[in-house]
């Protein structure tokens, strides 16, 4: 480079440099007003009184319009309560026997030779791509035939299914990372070899995170099955419950948007506790 | 170790690893797929009885107007929701993340915000959505008008011209976090050396992105790219939310999901059909895998000789 010039150079540099920095700001913060904007409307209103949210839908709720009226109706007509339970009962229990029932097949698809290992996780592997829905007819005779239709455990056993493909994919890559040598120090001290997959076990425990957290959102989520398996109002999960709610009450103004916001506030906890786990486990490359 | 365990006829502890999850899969996830298939080749009585009909139903969904109209319909406003979310959300994905890897401050508050639609249910998204486009309610119109637009207002999702391509955008505004997350951590897993070097070299940051990164990115172009296509070729729950099973205004934002929900269950005129509920699935499957299978095939495996 030449010297005399570099003084012009950089104070140009430096405009463009602040320009790359000030361009990129402004479109990810018009961005992320696109993104909350509609959110924010359905929250703020849901504490207002009718008259107010259609007067003056885009202020804050002040003491003049404050009202609570939507989320007693909330209240008093929708079980949200059980619904509540309800999802919590499938998501967590589907959760749990997924990483548990996964993470043995992971481990014995990663620790052992033996005929037919590589053809099992090609059969395994089968289900990550194709979505489970598309056996619908058949899942729904299943629940009939053994008379799980309109139960949760009918639920689980789906959201089981619907997981293992791709947890035992995931779980098997971590798993060939463990070292060799603690397995056999363990092996040669006696242990058996459930023993040493409970061993194992806490070696992949981000794994097991962040495969928990993506497999619980779809399920938590999930409207398709809870409508055709599952749909009494003793097993509806809050996402059916919910829908039905709406359907039901679609001129209650308040009550409608006090649903939404009830709705949306546990997963959003959940998630802004767990985001930074969340993205830093895909961006870390954890579900490559 | 290997060999020893190798040698043995069939330890028993492999099994007890194995068969819970296998028997779970097979039962819940295989057996059915496959029954599905089965069922499309079979006609159900009302008692229950099953008869073999081969590929009649498949000539009944194709060609008999009762349902070819609906499925034909259904494809092509599904290949519309594709396009469309292929078109737009994920270059704005791209867009998103690479502003979010060269944008100095906030890159953290910002990936989380983002994403923060995405992981709502569809339910939730359906509703706030139906509410703010409700001309009742007046917010978009309201802010139309407020910048001067106010004219252009329609209610778009009550038109049958409109109403899919804004239920598409409403799906593109919820999992667009998908894609900026997977070209983000695509991006920031360049090397900077490499693009050091080539500014060294005098390119500017447009030759930068499309002759060093993007080649780079391009397994993650693959991954979004598929995972859009099996999603969207599956979608339902938005649909069914926002415009009800019937997929209205006159069937204009039907896909196959729900045309596959309608068949099996049943609809205000018909009667729910088992059997031609399979076919449409089995139609769903062909589609869904002939994708996974493209991709799998031709393009993974042009990636691979490209990076080689």
């Amino acid at each position: 480079m030449n010297t005399p010039t570099i003084k012009s150079v950089s104070s140009g540099y430096r405009l463009k440099q602040s320009l790359d920095v000030i361009v990129p700001q402004l479109v990810l913060f018009l961005y992320m007003l696109i993104a909350l904007f509609p959110i924010f409307m359905i929250i703020i209103n849901s504490f207002k009184s009718r008259d107010a949210i259609f007067r003056a839908p885009f202020s804050i709720p002040n003491p003049e319009t404050f009202s609570l009226i939507g989320y007693n109706t909330v209240f008093s007509r929708a079980n949200f309560l059980t619904y509540f339970i309800n999802s919590f009962t499938v998501t967590g229990l589907s959760l749990i026997l997924a990483l548990w029932l996964g993470s043995m097949a992971a481990y014995a698809l990663s620790e052992y030779r033996f005929k037919g290992n590589a053809l099992l996780g090609l059969y395994l592997s089968f289900g990550i791509m194709i979505p489970i829905r598309l056996g619908t007819v058949s899942i729904l005779r299943i629940m009939v035939s053994l008379n799980l239709v309109n139960t949760l455990a009918g639920l689980i056993l789906i959201y089981i299914a619907q997981a293992l493909p791709m947890t035992i994919f995931i779980l098997s890559q971590f798993m060939r990372q463990v070292p060799k040598e603690l397995k056999d120090a363990a092996r040669i001290d006696g242990a058996n070899e459930y023993y040493i997959y409970w061993l194992v076990l806490p070696l992949v425990r981000p794994a097991l995170g962040a495969i928990g957290i993506f497999t619980m959102i779809p399920i938590w989520n999930d409207l398709w099955f809870p409508l055709i398996v599952a749909p009494s109002t003793k097993t509806a999960t809050i996402t059916l419950g919910v829908q039905q709610f709406l359907g039901q009450y679609v001129s209650d103004w308040n009550a409608v948007l006090s649903s939404l916001t009830l709705a949306m506030v546990p997963i959003l906890l959940v998630y802004i506790i767990f985001s930074r786990q969340m993205i830093g486990s895909i961006t870390a490359g954890a579900l490559k | 170790m290997d060999q020893k365990t190798k040698r043995k006829p069939f330890p028993a502890h492999i099994i007890v690893f194995l068969a819970p999850a296998l028997l779970v899969y097979s039962v819940f996830m295989v057996f059915p797929l496959l029954d599905s298939l089965r069922l499309s080749l079979f006609s159900i009585t009302d008692s229950g009885q099953e008869n073999f009909v081969a590929f009649s139903n498949f000539t009944t969904l194709l060609t008999n107007p009762d349902y070819s109209i609906r499925f034909w319909g259904a494809l092509r406003n599904n290949l519309v929701f594709f396009i469309i979310n292929m078109l737009v959300q994920n270059p704005l994905g791209l867009l998103l993340a690479s502003l979010l890897v060269t944008g100095g401050f906030g890159r953290k508050f910002y990936r989380t915000v983002l994403f923060l639609p995405t992981v709502l249910s569809v339910v939730i998204i359906g509703f706030i959505w139906n509410l703010i486009l409700n001309p009742l309610w007046g917010v978009t119109s309201g802010m139309m008008k407020f910048v001067g637009l106010g004219a252009f207002f329609r209610p778009w999702l009550g038109l049958e011209g409109s109403a899919l391509i804004t239920v598409s955008l409403i799906s593109v505004w919820q999992f667009i976090g998908i894609p900026m997350i997977l070209f983000y951590t695509a991006l920031i897993g360049i090397s900077e050396e490499l693009i050091e070097a080539a500014r060294v070299d005098g390119a500017n940051g447009w030759e930068i992105f499309w002759k060093i990164k993007f080649p780079l990115i391009l397994p993650t172009v693959g991954v979004v790219s598929i995972l859009t296509f099996v999603g969207n070729f599956n979608a339902f729950d938005l649909i069914y939310t926002m415009k009800g099973a019937l997929a209205g205004p006159n069937f204009s934002t039907d896909v196959m999901g729900t045309l596959f929900f309608r068949t099996f269950f049943g609809q205000q005129l018909q009667l729910g059909n088992p059997s031609m509920g399979a076919t449409v699935a089995t139609m769903m499957f062909i589609i869904i895998l002939t994708g996974v299978l493209i991709y799998t095939f031709l393009w993974q495996r042009r990636i691979q000789t490209y990076e080689m």
